[in-house]
């Protein structure tokens, strides 16, 4: 097409076209990206900043930006490596992730982003919040221990399936989402097809009696690290 | 020359850890070989006899003794290893750390479906250690050195990290020895 146009990303040379992302014309290129808030399908959310690439030197959000002619853009690089690294750290000691019982553990992209980075341990203080479980929905339910406030389900609720079953609720560290009934998720409109319910990057909702249908060990990221098929298809 | 020594410990964990150190098969022979056992529950030496090149320490710090027992191994290791998942976060003892202290013993002790204690007290005898508010990681009590996650961390990883720390080298997990579950 004659109106594509060339940038290059850590010294790569790759082609976008109009309208494409940072992030979605590395993966058109075969490059990954790290990415949480994120999903193929859905507006951009910019919220997690785990995507965080620098484009001519400054820090910006390859999810969000957009890709245009001639942009320097840096993206495996150690400074940035180090952020990342740090975005998930916080994420993790700021809500109560405990893989060793969640059913989404090997299937989960936060956790298959810290074993990406080689995260043995966050450098943070664990923070222990106090979070709520809401079982009252018959197939679904949210683990609020789990939530990383990245706001997939919000998008996917209410671009997508048109109902806007989720919302974020309170302000700074206290964030959650919160649903459209007072009597919790069990009183909203939600359903199992409803895309807001595949698309939680982590545990934080689940569709009830199918949690360990596939054992440890065989699940996503068990052996494959995350990103690495993106890699091998543009390789 | 004296062989390098390793000491061991379990504060609030399951012991699965141990398990899973003892799950190194036929290398448990080479070990023997590398260092000699201190204060661990593998040869049920109570006290520290000397300096520790090696310290592992599985499960987090539920009370007044595991605190105790972490600073002696501060105290007496070279490298101190955060052995497993409880000791690196809390785990699994950590999820009471949402819910009152009280709440947890009157839960325990007085109000639990299967709980027959006709007199309703909580135990309080000195003996018993205290407990603490919440269960604590290693890293929020002493400097930890090293951190194997893991529930229980596998076998591999434990050997990787003991053989590369006798031999003063950092330890270098591969993609399947580096989990949380």
């Amino acid at each position: 097409m004659s109106d594509t146009f060339r940038f290059t990303i850590d010294g790569v040379e790759v082609t976008g076209t109009p309208g494409q992302t940072i992030l979605q014309a590395a993966e058109a290129a075969g490059i990954w990206i790290p990415r949480l808030c994120y999903l193929e399908g859905l507006v951009p959310g910019g919220a997690c900043r785990v995507c965080t690439v620098k484009v001519q030197g400054r820090f910006q959000a390859a999810c969000a930006f957009p890709a245009g002619p001639g942009l320097v853009v840096e993206n495996d690089t150690e400074e940035i490596r180090e952020l990342r690294k740090q975005v998930v750290e916080m994420l993790f000691v700021e809500g109560n992730h405990f893989c060793m019982f969640c059913e989404k553990s090997g299937n989960c992209e936060l956790q298959a982003l810290a074993y990406r980075l080689g995260i043995a341990s966050p450098r943070y203080p664990y923070l222990f919040p106090v979070r709520q479980v809401d079982a009252s929905h018959p197939d679904v339910f949210i683990d609020g221990n789990r939530c990383i406030q990245c706001g997939r389900c919000i998008r996917a609720s209410r671009d997508v399936d048109g109902k806007g079953v989720f919302g974020f609720v309170e302000r700074s560290r206290d964030t959650r989402v919160g649903v459209d009934a007072r009597t919790g998720l069990g009183g909203t409109s939600l359903t199992l097809d409803d895309r807001a319910v595949t698309v939680c990057p982590v545990g934080a909702i689940l569709k009830k009696r199918v949690g360990f249908a596939v054992p440890i060990g065989e699940r996503l990221y068990d052996h494959r690290p995350i990103g690495t098929d993106l890699e091998r298809r543009g390789a | 020359m004296d062989k390098p020594k390793i000491a061991t410990a379990s504060l609030a964990g399951c012991f699965g850890c141990h398990m899973s150190l003892l799950d190194i098969d036929e290398r448990i022979l080479k070990l023997i070989e590398l260092v000699d056992f201190d204060k661990s529950p593998i040869d049920d030496l109570k006290t520290f006899t000397g300096r520790c090149r090696v310290g592992l320490v599985e499960g987090g710090c539920a009370n007044q003794e595991n605190v105790e027992v972490l600073r002696d191994f501060r105290k007496h290791c070279d490298v101190l290893v955060a052995l497993g998942d409880c000791a690196t976060m809390g785990g699994l003892p950590a999820m009471r750390n949402g819910i009152p202290l009280r709440e947890c013993l009157e839960e325990a002790y007085r109000d639990g479906l299967t709980v027959h204690n006709p007199s309703g007290t909580i135990p309080n005898d000195p003996e018993i250690p205290l407990l603490l508010d919440k269960v604590r990681p290693l890293s929020d009590v002493v400097k930890v050195d090293v951190f194997l996650p893991g529930c229980p961390p596998p076998a591999d990883a434990i050997w990787e990290a003991v053989t590369a720390l006798l031999e003063g080298r950092a330890p270098n997990l591969t993609y399947d020895q580096l989990k949380y579950d």
